[in-house]
Parts: C-alpha cells; sequence; structure tokens
C-alpha cells in the first residue's frame, strides 16, 4: 500500500515536470500564430475585464501605498529637483530662443512639422496588470485591436517612453516595457546627437544603458536621451519609435570616451508605477528622423 | 472521486484563481521601496504544507500554468518553479509535519527564494541575460523580507479556505491523539 503511494506520487510528479518542460519547449518552438500563443490571447482576452474590475476595486488601496512611499521619497529629492530646476529654467531661457528661430527657418525651407505626437493617434489605456517578477517586465493595458492597437505600437507617458505593444487582444494588450531584457530603442543623446541603443542594463527598471555609442561624441551627466526614428529611406528600415520621444537622462558615464563606455540612462517614465499610458496607433513618415 | 477530494479541487482551483487575479491587479502594482510583494509562491507553499506533495504540486503547477497564460509569458516557466515549490512544501508536512508557528514563515521565505532564484536560473538556461548587480539583488531580497511579513497572514488565510475540504487536519489529529490517551510523547515516556 505504501509502495503504491510512493510510486504514484512520483508517477504524478514526474508527469507535471514532464508537462511543464514539454509546454516550455512547444512555446520556443512555435511561432506568434502558434497554438500557445493562440491560447493565451484567448486567456487574456477572458481575464482581463475581471483584472480590469479587480485594477479599479484596488486603486484605493494602491494609491495609499503610494501616498507612503512618496512621501518618505519626496524629502530625499526636494535637494535634487531643486538644482534640476534652476538648470531647466536656464536652458528654457535659451531654448526659447532657439524655437523662435527654428520657427522662422522652418518656414523659411517650407516644413510644417512639429514635433509633437498629434499625428500618431494616441489612444490612452488604462494599466491593469503587471508581472509580479523582477525577470519580466511587461504589464496589461485595457484597449486592444478594436481600438486599433496593434503589435509593435510605442507606448508612452506624458513622462515619455514605456515600451511596445507585443500582444494584442480585441480589449486588451500586452506592453513590454524597455526595462525588458528584449527591448531594445533606436535613440540619441539629445544635446550632442551621439546615436545609442537603449537596453536594459542590470534588470533594474531605473538603469538602463545607451549602447554602442561612438567614442567621438562628448556624453555629459545630465543630457537627454530620446528616440531616434530612422534615417533610412527604405520603407523595410521603418523604426518601431517616432524620432523626439524622451527615453531619459543620462545619470553616469563609465570609461567615457573609450569604445566600451558604459552610458547609463535613468528613465523619464516611471516604469514601476504606471496608471494611464498612451499608444501612438499611426507610424507617421515611417518614423523617419 | 470522493466527496473530500473533489471538494479540496475546486477549493484549489478558485484560490488558485484568485491569487494569480489579485496578485497582477493590485499586488505587482503596490511597490515598497522599489519592490513588489509576491503572493504566489506563498499560496503555493502554504497549500503544499496544508494538503500534501501531490495537490501542492498540482497546484503549483496550476498556478503557474495561469500566471504565464494571462500574462503572456513564456509559458511552462512558472509551471516548473511552483511546482517544485507546491511539491517541496508538501514534502516536508509528509516528513516532518512541522508544528511552530514560525514554519509558515520560515516556508515561505524559503519558497520566495527558490521562486526568485528558480527565475534567474531559467532564465540563465533559456540564453536570456541575467545580469546579477546590488540594485537587482536588493531587489530580490526586498521581496524576501516583504514575503516573510506577510507569510503568516497569508498562511492563516490559505488555511482557513482550505480547513473544511482537508482530509484530516494535522493540528487537530494531534490534540485529538492527546486527549484520547495513549498517544502523546509523554505517556510513552
Amino acid at each position: 500500500m505504501y509502495d503504491k503511494s510512493v510510486r504514484r506520487r512520483r508517477v504524478a510528479l514526474a508527469l507535471l515536470v514532464a508537462c511543464s518542460l514539454l509546454l516550455l519547449t512547444a512555446y520556443f518552438g512555435e511561432s506568434q500564430s502558434g497554438g500557445l500563443h493562440s491560447v493565451q490571447r484567448g486567456v487574456l482576452q477572458v481575464v482581463s475585464p475581471i483584472q480590469e474590475g479587480a485594477s479599479r476595486a484596488l486603486k484605493p488601496v494602491r494609491d495609499l501605498f503610494g501616498w507612503f512611499g512618496d512621501t518618505i521619497n519626496a524629502k530625499s529629492q526636494v535637494a535634487g529637483l531643486r538644482r534640476q530646476n534652476a538648470a531647466l529654467r536656464r536652458a528654457a531661457i535659451a531654448g526659447s530662443d532657439a524655437v523662435r528661430m527654428n520657427g522662422e527657418l522652418e518656414k523659411l525651407v517650407g516644413l510644417d512639422q512639429t514635433n509633437s505626437l498629434q499625428g500618431t493617434r494616441p489612444v490612452a489605456a488604462r494599466v491593469i496588470g503587471q508581472s509580479p517578477t523582477i525577470w519580466f517586465s511587461t504589464i496589461e493595458i485595457d484597449q486592444g485591436t478594436s481600438a486599433g492597437v496593434r503589435v509593435g505600437q510605442p507606448v508612452v507617458t506624458g513622462d515619455g517612453l514605456v515600451g511596445q505593444v507585443t500582444t494584442a487582444a480585441s480589449d486588451s494588450s500586452v506592453v513590454t516595457l524597455i526595462s525588458d531584457s528584449s527591448s531594445a530603442v533606436s535613440a540619441r543623446v539629445s544635446q550632442s546627437g551621439a546615436p545609442g541603443i537603449v537596453q536594459t542594463g542590470t534588470g533594474g527598471p531605473r538603469d538602463l544603458r545607451l549602447n554602442l555609442v561612438p567614442r567621438r561624441f562628448r556624453i555629459d551627466k545630465g543630457n537627454a536621451v530620446v528616440t531616434a526614428g530612422t534615417m533610412s529611406r527604405s520603407d523595410k528600415l521603418e523604426s518601431l519609435y517616432p524620432p523626439g520621444i524622451p527615453v531619459g537622462v543620462i545619470t553616469r558615464v563609465d570609461d567615457a570616451g573609450t569604445d566600451t563606455q558604459q552610458v547609463h540612462v535613468s528613465p523619464y517614465a516611471d516604469l514601476q508605477r504606471l496608471e494611464i499610458v498612451q499608444v501612438l496607433t499611426r507610424r507617421v513618415n515611417g518614423n523617419r528622423g | 472521486m470522493t466527496t473530500d477530494v473533489r471538494s479540496l479541487t475546486w477549493r484549489l482551483v478558485v484560490l488558485g484563481i484568485v491569487t494569480v487575479l489579485v496578485q497582477i491587479a493590485a499586488v505587482s502594482q503596490l511597490k515598497i521601496f522599489g519592490a513588489n510583494a509576491d503572493l504566489t509562491p506563498l499560496v503555493v507553499a502554504s497549500a503544499g504544507l496544508l494538503a500534501g506533495s501531490l495537490p501542492g504540486a498540482a497546484f503549483g503547477f496550476g498556478v503557474g500554468l495561469f500566471l504565464d497564460l494571462a500574462l503572456v509569458q513564456t509559458v511552462g516557466m512558472s509551471s516548473l518553479i511552483f511546482l517544485t515549490i507546491g511539491y517541496g512544501a508538501g514534502r516536508l508536512r509528509e516528513l516532518r509535519d512541522p508544528q511552530g508557528a514560525v514554519v509558515p514563515i520560515a516556508v515561505g521565505v524559503v519558497a520566495t527564494v527558490v521562486a526568485q532564484l528558480g527565475f534567474a536560473l531559467m532564465q540563465f538556461l533559456l540564453g536570456h541575460d541575467v545580469p546579477m548587480d546590488a540594485d537587482l539583488i536588493w531587489q530580490i531580497v526586498l521581496t524576501v523580507g516583504i514575503n516573510a511579513v506577510i507569510a503568516a497572514p497569508v498562511y492563516a488565510l490559505v488555511r482557513r479556505w482550505l480547513l473544511r475540504a482537508l482530509p484530516d487536519d494535522p493540528r487537530r489529529r494531534r490534540r485529538r491523539a492527546y486527549t484520547t490517551g495513549g498517544l502523546s510523547p509523554l505517556s510513552r515516556a
């Protein structure tokens, strides 16, 4: 009797482990339109309304926790923000002249393009779910294909770039954040124009890296990093992200001026506390910069 | 299928669904110093500790599968990790039957550590970058710490929900044994 129950337990355990490994193998072997991916989209479809309800119901609790966290963080940020404010005021005064001159030059050369996202038909979406582990940087939003959301579209907040849509069901979608290990964003340093690729650095969502920056460019702490768009005329090389979306600020440069320089970027958007985001559902001019 | 098994099964199914939904929709978004609690390993470990290795493993597999499907993650990864946690907690109960008040906390901490390291290991085995640095380790430590704080109440809630469906609660069994005589360690001495 004892042997039988031990045998049964071992067989059941072996079966469950085998099932897990089989699922893992099958998931990696199939394409986006494969069976398991379709099941995932189906589950997302069913679960997202429940998640949305739960997310709304539990918002006061989230806000309460957020208030505690914000109060603790606020004190430590005051001095830094005052310094930043002074620097930004100086930059704004200098920038206003440049903007006026730029407007006149644009008129002169017949260009009438602003750097805003008006033409990109943004769709506002509420965040209804988030991965519990630090190993997956994904969120779920309450807008899907019925609102024009498609895979590959960029997602932003008022602060800056958040990520891109990687799965779209009819009324919900999954967004992979720029802090995910699979993410890579073509970007440039706003001040110097130095190009690079923003990728995750350490798994920590507040420390991204601007990789592949040519060493001839001067990179300074405090410089802004924005999306670069694409410079190619070919439609085959379109960028996922429109040019000029703020990504983050450079916090540190290790081994500056060398081929192996490490440029640390802190994202503008608070990727850990997203409530409302916008999906840019229309691509303008192939996102050319 | 007996009534007890059927009752335990549906209670575990409900528990799994509620746990995953609450985790995704609320708990994952509550950041404390940049980290969040992770209910799933705690609930799976508690279920294993209360129901045994086989129900624990099956429950862990189911919770992991539902989590991967709902979050559109790599299917099978969480299942493998959580079935290990459920089975391990269940075997602990079957072999040692620990009764201390600190047991759910210790098991919860171990389950969280296994989950965090398990995900890191799986990512590494699947060829993804696993860059470990102080920030990341700090986040893992923080998650383990938060889970240690909430492990006892989570265990109490899971126990309350599963108690009616459990074949024989170990504590009740022990208390009954002492009062009916003959089985107490004191009487044997």
